[in-house]
């Protein structure tokens, strides 16, 4: 486990003193993929280098798995460190290593291998991200998704509990976005990693985080699944979040909306209920209409959701009746006029 | 052939001029180890300790890099009339070969020194995250990552230091240094034959052409980028 007790940094910039991150209380379960969103500057990459002390904290404590780490020495810092992978953006691998040599490296450095040890660690790791045949190439000759493959590889060398993802699919195309996030859940699952990543997508969060923390100007202000985060998202960074990432702009909605009559809802399905007949049914017994004003059927990780804003017309008596039969049925229902 | 040299270089002792040719090179060979001895960490300690780096020290680093500024901005040939005491204690003479040595180390290591800085520079701050991030010490960053991902800008730095000693070493014929320099000064120019100066001119160039193309390929054969 994860936890930051009241931990802040501030940085020193021309004799003015720059909060990066606010005091700050934060746990991370073993085993959840936790992500970070915030737009650039909101302290969510400052927050991701404290974890692995790539920068100091100004003041709290930072705990993982029982042991302070802000308190640790040097070497204790070095040994700790091989127990967290981290990812970057850009790769960060070294252009005059191929890629054996690259994935070699953490354990050369930490020098409790032999040579075959290693070797036989970078194909075993090699081949588990797909890069079998790749592994005398050097990173110039890669394309940017494998050579995230190459970084990811690399990051569990030491088979560390933790992996750190500094908006790693953010220089990648989407397909390959979707192969790293999928690779990484993989890895996930399989090895039991802690993994945290920040992203300034919403889309990579909805797609791998089981839980996710929103940050604004240097500080957490809503955190939760990513299913509550995602789907009723309270605080106004979240809900600018969410509605970017379904690519809705929220004035001309409102304009749109303005002409039609009724009364407006926001229904949202989870699980089963997402693939059920229920509209229909409700029309049918309550003899109201309904139409369909925007909606959207995806997965949260692996959970179906859906969410559908649906204008009802009909008696008062009715609309009623059939806001009843959606409660009676999970279906969580926000009315926006 | 014999006649033509004769004819056109008619003032030319060509056993000087081999001896000459010698003596240069020996003067580059034997001031480049040293240069690189002492250039080389301290252009390491010039970047570890400069702005934003991983062991920022503004002060230090500002002695140091003032240092390194007044050792450069002192003009070779004064600097070799300022250090003739100095190379007398160290290797018994201010003549010849050996005499040119000291002086030349101390112009050519600090410019060095800051060619390496500015190859460091050029070394992506990721990738020294990256490694930080492995669980590196610093010695380990410095030999595991930061030297091997410079490499090819460290010898380009070495091919242009090289070039530069090649143009001291002949301003250290100004001062009974010995090489082609030497020849030029004491032919070319006090005894005024064109001739001799024309060959020395053409063998600094050729000289020059063979390091730079070494240099360049080197460079070629060690980058991965």
């Amino acid at each position: 486990m994860i936890e930051f007790h009241q931990v802040h940094k501030t940085y020193n910039a021309a004799g003015r003193e720059i909060p990066a991150l606010k005091a700050t209380d934060l746990s991370i379960q073993n085993g959840e993929i936790f992500g970070l969103i915030g737009h650039s500057g909101a302290g969510k990459s400052t927050l991701l280098r404290l974890i692995n002390r790539l920068e100091n904290p100004s003041g709290g404590r930072i705990v993982v798995d029982g042991e302070d780490v802000t308190a640790l020495s040097s070497g204790g810092l070095r040994a700790y460190r091989r127990h967290v992978g981290m990812i970057f953006q850009h790769f960060n691998l070294l252009s005059s290593k191929t890629v054996a040599g690259n994935v070699a490296m953490p354990m050369e450095l930490a020098g409790a291998l032999s040579r075959t040890q290693i070797a036989a660690r970078v194909a075993q790791l090699l081949a588990r991200v797909g890069l079998a045949d790749h592994a005398m190439k050097y990173p110039a000759q890669l394309s940017g998704g494998q050579k995230q493959r190459v970084g990811i590889a690399r990051a569990l060398a030491t088979d560390p509990k933790i992996l750190l993802c500094d908006e790693a699919t953010s220089a990648l195309d989407p397909q390959t976005t979707g192969q790293v996030l999928q690779l990484l859940a993989e890895i996930n699952r399989e090895l039991k990693l802690t993994i945290v990543l920040i992203t300034h997508e919403m889309d990579v969060i909805r797609r791998v985080c089981d839980r996710v923390a929103v940050m604004d100007a240097g500080e957490i202000v809503e955190q939760g699944t990513v299913a509550d985060v995602f789907l009723h998202p309270q605080h106004a960074t979240t809900q600018r979040f969410v509605l970017e990432s379904e690519h809705i702009d929220e004035a001309s909605q409102r304009d749109d909306f303005a002409h039609v009559e009724g009364r407006i809802l926001r229904l949202t399905f989870r699980g089963e209920a997402t693939y059920s007949p229920l509209l229909g049914r409700v029309a049918r017994e309550t003899g109201i209409d309904y139409s369909i004003l925007a909606g959207r059927i995806d997965r949260i990780k692996d959970d179906p959701y859906g969410q559908l804003t649906i204008a009802l017309m009909g008696l008062e008596t009715d609309v009623e009746a059939a806001l009843a039969m959606f409660h009676a049925a999970d279906v969580h229902v926000e009315v926006l006029r | 052939m014999d006649a033509l040299l004769t004819r056109f270089f008619p003032n030319v002792y060509w056993d000087e001029i081999w001896q000459g040719s010698l003596d240069t090179l020996w003067m580059i060979a034997g001031s480049m180890p040293f240069t690189v001895l002492i250039g080389l960490p301290l252009g390491i300690v010039l970047f570890l300790t400069g702005p934003r780096q991983l062991l920022a020290q503004p002060t230090f680093y500002g002695v140091l890099s003032f240092v390194v500024n007044v050792l450069r901005s002192i003009p070779f040939v004064i600097l070799l009339i300022l250090m003739i005491p100095l190379t007398e204690t160290l290797v018994g003479t201010s003549l010849g070969v050996a005499g040119a040595i000291p002086p030349l180390v101390a112009g050519a290591a600090p410019f060095f020194a800051r060619l390496v800085e500015t190859a460091l520079r050029e070394v992506e701050r990721g990738i020294i995250e990256a490694t930080q991030a492995m669980g590196a010490s610093l010695s380990q960053i410095i030999f595991r990552a930061l030297l091997p991902e410079a490499l090819p800008g460290l010898i380009a730095a070495v091919t242009v230091t090289a070039i530069t000693l090649v143009s001291y070493t002949a301003m250290s014929g100004l001062i009974g240094g010995g090489g082609l320099g030497d020849l030029a000064v004491r032919y070319g120019y006090q005894r005024y034959q064109p001739d001799v100066m024309f060959i020395t001119v053409v063998l600094l160039i050729v000289l020059v052409q063979v390091l730079q193309t070494v240099g360049d390929r080197l460079v070629v054969f060690f980058s991965r980028k």
